[in-house]
């Protein structure tokens, strides 16, 4: 009797908090429900009073409208070509630096490595500055180069999380090769990169979410509209038609719905890499 | 003899290897920093050649009505921002650790954090809208009177904030969840034999079981915080009458409206020190709530 008691309490309280629960995953969701939504409705419905959640008539013509407006396939390519190009480079140099300072150790790889802790903590503000007198000097300003030059090969929480990995692993499999006869870079290309692959998966979903979404850094390198990443084109957007809601809407939708998707299918994946580089840096 | 030229051929690989990411630390951290330090003691547009000023920059800079304005408004958001988003997103993690559909509710909240900064300000900036924002439809349904929130000095950081939340609480709790993963079952079924209630096991055990998360993520949040751009520059541009004008914000416009490259340098290794020393007080006091297992 008393366990019976115990158990639909217990039930209970469960539905109750799955209730509190979905109320809040829908708080979580609904500005974008309300992006799309808005996004589809003409400028009349969107202003009207009381609001409606589903558009009465689908007005897709806004997505065409804002497509026209501004170059989103253009701004895509940008941000593609920017965020594959940095990605890729930051993964290999990241996995190259973390195996020269967690196993081959050379002269002065202490010092080295306090080098790219410290950065860690200087904020990009800092830099920011010099960095644009520095690119502007060397008339890289308003290129991609410029940002693809600062940032290819430089990521210290990436070296600081691949050093990690690295220096766990065991140093019997690199001895063994060694008496096989192979070089150090064959060890890195056969032995180590396999082992670490987990790592860099997330190594990578990481600085591509850090990269495809950052917004400070190309706006202060980037001024002209056909060099412009996503985020900077949105940016503009808004600026450019202030109060056509539903456009604004539109543009926005264009711009966040791919990565929605790709997070719809990779989610699992994104968070458990962001968790681990997270937990780890 | 193989022995030392293997070793020589270990080091000369090393060398190799560090040698891209060793550069770039130098040209694009290293050389910045002791650029921006130097720049601090200058006065300099960007175009003309720079005047050895000493330290008028940091008096200029303190005496800066903007720079009071900016650090007060800082404070105020991660004062607020901090403690709010860890509380919420502890909670929340404790409660999705234990029931069913932990991984949907996770994926849930995360979502916003794959969105960028524009396209959440953007949605924002429509939810707040004085006449048509649906924030304002819901109130007037409730018989309230809405509020034109990010253009009254007293809400406009307040909607900042909420935003912030709502943006940021996903990624904290997905680093208490993996956090939570450590604290022992067997703990928790022992308490639960002693008669504890969850109350008590979560003030008791979970709590100082999971105080190095605690710790990374406070440590995480707050430098993000003593950093915020994003959030102000897009929805308020610092407005209205700087209510929500941030240091990094000050920085922004020093350097790139007023090109007063030198005066942004000083306040920006202003901020770096800030952190460093907010970030080394909280190791500092860590040993008095961080318990680190057995």
């Amino acid at each position: 009797m008393v366990k019976k008691i115990r158990f639909t309490r217990k039930t209970f309280g469960q539905i109750i908090l799955q209730l509190v629960l979905i109320i809040l995953a829908f708080i979580a969701l609904f500005p974008f429900i309300w992006m799309i939504s808005t996004s589809l409705k003409g400028s009349e419905e969107a202003f009207a009073y009381p609001p409606t959640l589903i558009p009465e008539v689908f007005h897709w013509e806004n997505y065409k409208e804002a497509m026209e407006a501004l170059p989103f396939p253009h701004a895509y390519w940008n941000s593609i070509k920017l965020a594959v190009i940095i990605v890729i480079g930051q993964v290999i140099t990241s996995s190259m630096a973390g195996y020269a300072l967690g196993k081959l150790q050379f002269r002065g790889h202490k010092v080295v490595f306090a080098g790219f802790i410290g950065v860690m903590m200087v904020p990009t503000t800092v830099t920011s500055i010099p960095l644009f007198i520095i690119m502007s000097r060397a008339g890289l300003v308003d290129t991609h180069l410029s940002i693809i030059l600062m940032s290819v090969a430089y990521m210290p929480m990436g070296v600081f999380l691949c050093r990690q990995f690295i220096m766990g692993l065991p140093n019997d499999l690199m001895e063994a090769a060694i008496i096989d006869g192979a070089g150090f870079g064959r060890i890195f290309y056969k032995i180590i990169l396999p082992l670490i692959k987990p790592a860099l998966a997330s190594l990578a979903i990481f600085s591509f979410m850090w990269n495809w979404n950052n917004f400070y850094t190309p706006l202060i390198f980037l001024n002209s509209e056909d060099k412009f990443t996503v985020p900077l084109l949105l940016n503009m957007f808004k600026g450019k038609y202030t109060v056509d809601w539903s456009l604004i809407m539109a543009a926005s939708t264009i711009a966040v719905i791919p990565v929605l998707v790709v997070y719809l299918f990779a989610q699992k994946h994104i968070i458990e890499g962001i968790a681990l580089t997270g937990t780890k840096a | 003899m193989k022995k030392k030229s293997l070793e020589v051929s270990r080091r000369r690989w090393g060398v190799v290897f560090i040698l891209p990411q060793l550069i770039s630390l130098i040209c694009f951290g290293i050389i910045p920093i002791v650029i921006a330090f130097v720049l601090s003691f200058y006065e300099w547009n960007g175009f003309t050649i720079p005047e050895f000023i000493g330290i008028d920059n940091f008096i200029t800079v303190l005496k800066d009505p903007d720079m009071w304005t900016a650090i007060k408004n800082t404070a105020v958001y991660t004062v607020i921002y901090v403690p709010c988003s860890i509380v919420l997103a502890l909670l929340l993690a404790v409660v999705l650790n234990k029931v069913a559909g932990k991984l949907f509710y996770r994926a849930v909240f995360f979502l916003p954090q794959v969105v960028t900064s524009v396209g959440i300000a953007v949605v924002w900036s429509w939810i707040y809208q004085p006449q048509f924002g649906i924030l304002n439809m819901i109130l007037r349904f409730f018989g309230f009177e809405g509020k034109e929130w990010l253009r009254d000095p007293s809400t406009a950081m307040g909607a900042v904030i909420v935003m912030s939340i709502w943006w940021g609480l996903g990624y904290n709790i997905v680093l208490f969840l993996a956090g939570l993963q450590n604290v022992p079952a067997a703990y928790v079924e022992a308490a639960k034999i002693d008669g504890a209630t969850s109350k008590d096991i979560f003030f008791h055990i979970t709590v100082p079981l999971i105080s190095p998360t605690t710790l990374l993520v406070t440590i995480t949040t707050m430098i993000d915080a003593f950093q915020v751009f994003d959030q102000m520059f897009l929805l308020t541009s610092g407005g209205p009458v700087k209510s929500t004008y941030t240091i990094v914000l000050h920085i922004y416009q020093t350097a790139f409206s007023e090109f007063e490259m030198g005066e942004a340098s000083t306040i920006s290794l202003f901020l770096f020190v800030v952190i460093v020393a907010i970030s080394a007080l909280q190791f500092k006091l860590s040993n008095k709530w961080v318990h680190y297992g057995e």
